[in-house]
């Protein structure tokens, strides 16, 4: 038995009984347990796994009805809630936290009887695209353990590449899906934003951000957005999808469509090994059948600047609660005045995070508000613009992931401007509120390179589509870990 | 010249839940921290959602105080660190950058006066803080989050007000007035609370905040007055500050915090979409609310020809008016205004007399025909009621037991009238030179008679008596 499987295979096999949810979770465990110190993807591990897998043997032996999930191992980003299970978004103020509901996406899970393996490492409340702002310490890129695995949601694209669970849901800010699915190569998706309900994932930038699943596949990512997409009675901005089946027609290739390469995003700063490999990406594209052209998206040059405006601004409220009064960490309020209780509590907060928090009060205050914010959403409703324009002569834009190959842990942590650049390519999905993904194409010097592609509003099935043809290319080597 | 402006909150406790989860929105009969829930605890990952029903009642208030109704109404959060704010930001509603607030433009008259409404807008109220003893010496402050969350409005009025009588009659018709249209109760505990800001000639503004009750704030406005006009004769300058109302000392009291200088950073509350308010749901709105205050008094005067004062009373009483339009038929409104405005006085004057009172319109009805058929004096009446409203029983029914049925056969009368002549001899020989004792006379026969005779046909027969003696 392989855990490198996808998830029609596993179904199979559990239909025809020729492998146990039991077996296959004492595998993966096995497999957590001998790869985790190198590589740290998980911060909690599902002690109940074991049992929760024979409870659903049991009904398949029985013949009852079983969830489409056949008991497989998930893994979930730390910001999002599990009941009973910690929910610590990688932070000291959260070390101790146990929710007393399920998200949205985790109870759906739940409910077709998927397997929460674990709950997986982030940057400390999702800020971050490298994953070394965790507050339980680094994840590591199982290609290479020296080098970053991307982020935020680096602990989900780890234990998908390293065959620790089948598939994962991260959350995507500026990109935190989709950098770590090309630094560690394996599949990401940052849905139409409202596709996917938010209820339960620990809000950073909540006009911003998506939930989105990992997996090792193109179809196996349908198959696990098919379960969690769709309008949700607890989240307000959830937007009716008409529930298609993602997983039906993902074979009907890319002939006779057209495919805008964004100009700004394949030139100057753009790693080499990155360029050649998108290169062949569109040519491979265009011997499918498809036509490739250039477009230009000029306001992505403002992108960067506009997104840590506008995210950062939402993550100081957003993040205002944690005061620790309710719910946090073991600290006494004995010998405190208000203020000073909150100020001293607050400081256990990263250096990222105090960051962010500094830079949304400043552009939030008076007098800065229209300087900053309401200039920032300007440049927004600039890209939105720019985006819907294009998609009236294109179906699909084309550019890589990252603009660079992973680089070493440590390398670029003392230079946060330089770590914000990353996420050049990613954000303008995110602020545009279009869905993108992520689909891992090549490998350099024993890294992986993700190409990416966008799609119009609620066109994930066109997206999944092309990313499908385009993965049916490639024949990359397996995790070497 | 004195300028006075208010802000009045006002909670929406004719709703079932609060402002953005499925707690109850009355959460005033639960234990500390049991009307709770992850939204209203602002627990990481919780998410609002708009209850629908709270933007037309605020929809239905704004149109009853003459207010301008954007075609898109939107949330902000306001940022600031409270122990009772559980997410540590309130989400509101804010006009700074172009009308997105249910209401704004408004205008109510009182007397006369227009006075101007900035705004309503629609947010949730913070939970409790319980201290030990005063807020200044406590040792301990206890939070209950039971009341966060809860639905309400704010109204903000222009500082139109010249003088806190005004302010007390404008709080009276707006008291009425929510009331009557069905959107909250004023006078629940916290309900319905007032802050003011007042400034005299040349002076700085003066918030007061903390008033409990909102006829606390007249009191509180007449000190501040006084103290802000002594600080003035002795040319010392008004500061601009916010002070609070210390209800024991009955004085204002500058208040420790900082308030003003307070940058709340609001920005648009990006959970809850901006909502379109569909020009249908106005007009529906505005024709089934409940008809106002004003209205109701214009139609009972012109309409039913019912006396000024007495049209005044049942207008502006909510529960009064519904008896009124519920029991009344063409011919016997002002026996019924009547009877609700006299002689039901003192029997369902408070909210729990109201709830135990068993009278139906239908009583109501019955009576004032009965009165008016002269079935029953109007004296029996009163007496009929007050047992209705304590049994329920049908009138027939209490008519027969209290034998309160009109003596109409003239003989009884008469038996009665000549055992008072009998009884009463000294006044029967003065009532021959004076007419006025007549009506001691009358009013002997009517008790011996329970009220029950027909008093001019009992003058006549004394009158006649007295002639032929």
């Amino acid at each position: 038995m392989t855990l490198s499987i996808s998830i029609s295979q596993y179904t199979q096999k559990l239909r025809d009984g020729e492998l146990s949810s039991e077996e296959f979770i004492a595998q993966t465990l096995e497999r957590i347990n001998n790869v985790e110190k190198n590589l740290h993807a998980f911060i909690s591990i599902n002690e109940n796994a074991i049992d929760q897998a024979k409870q659903i043997d049991k009904k398949i032996k029985a013949k009852e009805k079983v969830g489409a999930c056949f008991g497989m191992p998930i893994s979930i980003k730390d910001n999002i809630c599990t009941k009973g299970m910690k929910t610590t978004c990688a932070s000291k103020m959260l070390e101790d936290f146990v929710a007393p509901y399920d998200a949205t996406v985790v109870s759906k899970l739940k409910s077709e009887d998927a397997i929460i393996i674990g709950k997986a490492n982030l940057d400390e409340f999702a800020m971050g695209s490298t994953t070394e702002y965790s507050y339980f310490g680094p994840s590591r890129n199982p290609w290479n353990t020296d080098y970053v695995p991307g982020g935020s949601s680096g602990g989900s694209g780890v234990s998908v590449s390293a065959l620790e669970c089948i598939a994962s849901l991260g959350s995507d800010t500026g990109g935190s899906v989709r950098s770590p699915a090309s630094f560690c190569s394996v599949v990401g998706l940052k849905p139409t934003y409202g596709l996917i309900s938010r209820y339960g994932l620990v809000s950073f930038a909540n006009s911003i951000e998506q939930i989105g699943p990992l997996a090792r596949t193109v179809e196996d990512v349908a198959f696990i957005l098919n379960i969690i997409a769709g309008r949700d009675s607890h989240d307000n901005t959830t937007i009716e999808n008409g529930t298609p089946d993602y997983t039906k027609d993902l074979d009907v290739g890319v002939s006779g469509k057209k495919i805008g390469i964004i100009s700004e995003m394949v030139g100057e700063g753009v790693d080499k090994d990155v360029q050649s490999s998108t290169k062949h990406a569109i040519s491979t594209f265009e011997k499918l059948g498809a036509q490739c052209i250039p477009i230009s998206i000029d306001s992505a040059e403002h992108s960067v600047a506009a997104y840590y405006t506008l995210a950062s601004a939402e993550a100081s409220s957003n993040l205002a609660r944690f005061d620790n009064l309710r719910y946090g960490y073991d600290f006494s309020v004995e010998g405190y005045e208000y203020n000073s209780y909150i100020s001293k509590v607050r400081s256990s907060l990263g250096p990222e995070v105090t960051r962010r928090m500094l830079l949304g009060t400043f552009v939030l205050s008076a007098g800065y508000y229209g300087k900053y914010y309401q200039k920032a959403q300007k440049v927004r409703s600039l890209i939105k613009s720019q985006l819907d324009e294009s998609f009236k002569k294109v179906d699909l834009l084309l550019a890589p992931t990252m603009p660079i190959l992973p680089f070493k842990i440590g390398e670029k942590i003392d230079d946060p401007l330089k770590i914000y650049l990353l996420d050049i390519n990613t954000i303008i999905a995110n602020l545009s509120g279009i869905p993108a993904i992520s689909v891992p194409y090549s490998i350099a010097n024993g890294l992986p390179i993700g190409i990416q592609l966008f799609a119009n509003s609620l066109q994930e099935k066109q997206l999944l589509q092309s990313a499908h043809a385009l993965q049916k290319t490639t024949n990359l080597p397996g995790v070497p870990i | 010249m004195t300028k006075i402006g208010l802000e009045i909150h006002c909670q929406l406790t004719k709703l079932e839940s609060k402002l953005f989860c499925s707690c109850k929105a009355d959460y005033r009969s639960f234990e500390p921290n049991s009307n709770i829930c992850p939204v209203c605890m602002g627990l990481p990952g919780s998410l609002p959602i708009l209850n629908k029903k709270s933007v037309e009642k605020a929809a239905m208030l704004s149109i009853a105080l003459g207010c301008k109704i954007p075609p898109k109404i939107g949330f902000f959060r306001k940022n600031y660190f409270y122990p009772d704010l559980p997410k540590n930001f309130q989400i509101t509603q804010y006009n700074a950058y172009g009308p997105t607030s249910i209401g704004y433009d408004g205008m109510i008259m009182i007397e006369d006066k227009e006075i101007r409404i900035r705004r309503i807008q629609l947010e949730e109220d913070p939970g409790r803080l319980v201290y030990s003893g005063s807020s200044e010496k406590t040792q301990i402050t206890l939070v209950d989050y039971n009341r966060a969350g809860t639905p309400l409005v704010e109204i903000v009025t222009e500082p139109d007000f010249e003088n806190p009588k005004q302010v007390r009659i404008f709080l009276n018709i707006l008291a009425d007035l929510v009331e009557n249209l069905g959107v909250a109760d004023p006078y629940l505990e916290g309900a319905f609370r007032v802050d003011g800001n007042i400034s005299i000639e040349k002076g700085n503004r003066v918030e007061i905040k903390n008033v409990g009750s909102f006829r606390d704030i007249e009191k509180a406005l007449h000190f501040e007055i006084t103290r802000q006009q002594s600080l003035a004769e002795r040319g010392i300058l008004i500061p601009a500050e916010t002070r609070h109302w210390d209800e024991a000392r009955k004085i204002t009291v500058s208040s420790r915090s900082k308030e003003e200088e307070q940058d709340y950073r609001y920005f648009p509350e990006e959970d809850i979409p901006k909502i379109i308010i569909e020009k249908t749901l106005i007009d529906n709105l505005k024709k089934t609310m409940p008809e106002s205050i004003m209205s109701k008094k214009e139609k009972y005067i012109n309409k039913y020809g019912i006396p000024t004062q007495v049209a005044e009373v049942l207008s502006s009483d909510k529960f009064y008016s519904d008896l009124f339009e519920q029991s009344h038929t063409e011919k016997n409104t002002k026996e019924i205004a009547n009877l609700i405005t006299t002689d039901l006085k003192g029997f369902a004057d408070t909210k729990e007399q109201r709830e135990q009172l068993k009278l139906t319109p239908k009583h109501l009805c019955d009576l004032a025909d009965s009165i008016l058929s002269n079935k029953i004096t109007r004296a029996s009446g009163k007496m009929a009621l007050q047992e209705i409203l304590k049994t329920g029983k049908p009138l027939s029914e209490v008519i027969s037991s209290l034998d309160l049925g009109h003596v109409d056969d003239e003989s009884s009368l008469v038996k009665a009238i000549d055992e008072v002549f009998t009884e009463e001899q000294k006044a029967v020989s003065e009532a021959k030179q004076n007419p006025d004792t007549i009506n001691y006379l009358v009013g002997k026969v009517m008790r011996k008679t329970k009220g029950k005779s027909d008093p001019s046909l009992t003058l006549d027969i004394i009158r006649k008596k007295l002639d032929s003696q």
